[in-house]
């Protein structure tokens, strides 16, 4: 699968059912994750089934996927993203091998990052994908840090840096935005807002008028869009992506989304209102696309094509990742540090 | 030379040499707060020699970004204890990132962590907390003692492509030494600053020179003190500190670092351990560093003390004191 595609597409039709590809693919990988997670971590008062495949917290951005889609199909491979601790998403827009992606989840040798990440940490520095992260707004500093190495070096690259809604109310929030507009940096920023913080609705937690707000106010410029609609994600972020390549300084896309699932995939997430989960279902991004498709002509049929090869596809990562091999223990000491390397007591 | 102009050399040879090196932080145009980057922005520039906001976890942060993508950067956070503003980007990001993300990237970053009391500058200018960082996989820790090593052992730091927490002292900055022509120093190699038979002291960065002082006087009350200044923290010469050790049958580590879990507790363990010989370490109390310097001086250790304290080590034996 490409990487990103070409801004010019053919048509309206085409660029549609291939962001709808992408958003297939990531659904269907993360769909096949959450099965084979099941168990896989102590939270919220459960125990642990230590037969579960994918281990640890994971973080599932189902009912997200245009965001991710939207905007990756506007970077070119050489440019660079930054994500949060629910990066699957991300990392497969940006053009990581889902069988390489899928190993990592399995804790595999030949994983993304050779079993030593998991799912909060899947990264693929070979498509410019600088990491997934477990600290919430961790990635701001480093994406700016890209960006700022970008403009030094004089590379045409930029960086699109994904958080969520609870990072801005962190610090580096404040200070990357700040850092990113006093240098004019190549940087998008990309809100993801899910609504929640992981089991509490942001919304309580936020004062003033949110992340877009916020951005102004550090002066850059900020579009607020609908997320789930990955036309408008791919419409505003061309634009976007387009004004930081001309040299127009750091740009702020505020993208409102709505978290399907859980904090983790084990968090049935009781806690919110059950008409609220429904009607966000109605907009469900792969929904909405599937009928805009229609609307422009593309079969029912070839809607189906696409969702099975998407689901072959990620058959064909969960057969790989099944019959990888682990890390031998050994692993566990290399890539560490050059210096004093053997020195582990 | 002093040790502020012989890290100052030691930055500018590696950026004349390589267009990678950077340098960034506050104030670091003017020449930093404490002259170690005097003359730098205006040899280099500012797109090379970066003024920042105060903003530690974004300094941080930002570099670990620029070393990934291919720069060099040397992190200027003023004082160590700022840098507990930007503990995240050091702990989790810069240390964590070559392993947690299977080796993909580097992250060749040097951050300039300054150590040590700084006369009347009470409890958050003043901590040495080398052993915070000892204590994280994936970092490198260097303390230098003198303008030699300070300039050589920046340079090694520069070039050597992992995450370095460098550790100067903030009272060493004004001290003049020699600085030999194409002098080098190896990370993880610690300096015999003293030969001696009867006890090893094994110390670092400022206290090294009351350590000598301390080992002289000794001498002429007829003990004869081997002075090691470890100079790296983390890889420690476990080597040259064990055969000295070995030789002496004793040894005294000392520190001005909090003595309660400090680094010396690791080295007299190691010692203890592996040769079975009286340790016994001296580092500060566990109290915060005080104004006034009635208060200070409770926190310090001085070369009187560590006479003290190794005359006595020698003369009853090393063996545990009495109680009474």
């Amino acid at each position: 699968m490409p990487a990103s595609i070409p801004a010019a597409t053919p048509s309206p039709a085409e660029r549609l059912l291939s962001l709808y590809r992408t958003m297939a693919r990531i659904r269907a990988f993360e769909n096949a994750a959450e099965e084979t997670s099941r168990g896989g971590v102590a939270v919220f008062g459960a125990a642990t089934d230590t037969s579960a495949l994918v281990r640890g917290p994971l973080h599932l951005s189902t009912g997200q996927e245009a965001v991710a889609a939207g905007v990756c199909a506007n970077l070119e491979r050489s440019d660079y993203l930054t994500s949060t601790h629910r990066g699957h998403g991300h990392t497969l827009a940006k053009g990581a091998n889902t069988s390489a992606m899928m190993s990592e989840l399995f804790g595999r040798a030949g994983g993304t990052n050779k079993g030593k990440g998991g799912s909060m940490h899947i990264a693929d520095f070979a498509v410019g994908m600088l990491g997934a992260n477990g600290v919430v707004a961790a990635g701001i500093p480093i994406a700016v840090g890209a960006a700022h190495s970008a403009k030094i070096r004089g590379s045409r690259a930029i960086v699109a840096c994904f958080f969520g809604d609870g990072a801005i109310n962190r610090g580096p929030f404040l200070e990357g935005l700040n850092w990113a507009k006093i240098f004019e940096l190549p940087v998008l920023f990309v809100c993801e807002d899910n609504r929640y913080s992981a089991t509490t609705a942001t919304d309580a937690m936020t004062a003033g008028e949110g992340a877009a707000a916020r951005a102004r106010g550090i002066g850059l410029p900020a579009e607020t869009v609908d997320g789930n609609d990955v036309l408008a994600v791919d419409a505003a972020a061309r634009e976007l992506v387009a004004r930081i390549r001309a040299g127009a300084g750091p740009q702020f896309l505020h993208a409102l989304t709505y978290r399907v699932k859980g904090h983790v995939s084990v968090d049935a997430a009781a806690y919110r209102d059950q008409g609220e989960v429904e009607s966000a279902l109605e907009g469900d991004p792969l929904k909405l696309a599937s009928r805009r498709l229609a609307a422009l002509g593309v079969t029912a049929e070839r809607i189906a094509e696409v969702d099975r090869e998407a689901r072959a596809e990620i058959e064909a990562a969960l057969a790989a990742a099944r019959a990888a091999r682990s890390p031998e223990p050994a692993e566990a000491y290399a890539d560490i540090q050059d210096t004093g390397a053997g020195q582990w007591h | 030379m002093n040790y502020a102009q012989a890290a100052c050399q030691a930055l500018a040879e590696a950026m004349r040499a390589d267009a990678r090196v950077i340098a960034l932080g506050e104030d670091v145009g003017h020449g930093g707060i404490f002259g170690q980057y005097r003359g730098l922005q205006q040899e280099f520039g500012a797109a090379r020699v970066i003024d920042t906001p105060i903003s530690e976890a974004t300094i941080m942060g930002a570099a670990v970004g620029m070393a990934l993508t291919g720069l060099r950067p040397v992190v200027e956070m003023r004082v160590a204890d700022f840098a507990l503003c930007a503990i995240d980007e050091i702990v989790n990001q810069a240390a964590k990132n070559r392993y947690m993300f299977g080796g993909q990237g580097r992250v060749p970053l040097v951050a300039r962590l300054p150590i040590g009391i700084w006369s009347g500058s009470a409890a958050q200018h003043s901590q040495s907390l080398e052993a915070w960082f000892a204590h994280i996989p994936g970092l490198v820790v260097v303390a230098p003692a003198t303008p030699a090593d300070n300039y050589a052992l920046l340079a090694a730091a520069i070039a050597c492509g992992d995450p370095v927490i460098y550790m100067e002292h903030k009272e060493l900055w004004g001290l003049e030494g020699e600085v030999p022509p194409q002098h080098t120093a190896a990370l993880g190699k610690a300096r015999l600053a003293r030969s001696g038979t009867d006890l090893t002291l094994v110390t670092w960065s400022k206290l090294v020179h009351a350590a000598v002082a301390a080992a002289e006087q000794a001498a002429q009350q007829g003990v004869s003190v081997e002075v090691i200044d470890l100079r790296t923290i983390w890889p420690w010469d476990r080597e040259l500190v064990l055969a000295s050790a070995a030789r002496t049958g004793r040894l005294l580590v000392a520190h001005e670092a909090v003595q309660a879990a400090g680094f010396g507790a690791e080295v007299a363990a190691t010692v203890a351990e592996e040769l079975g010989v009286p340790v016994k370490r001296v580092g500060a109390p566990r109290i915060p560093i005080g104004y006034a310097r009635t208060l200070e001086d409770v926190a310090r250790i001085s070369a009187e003390k560590l006479l003290q304290e190794l005359i006595h080590f020698v003369r009853s034996d090393g063996r545990k004191r009495s109680v009474a």
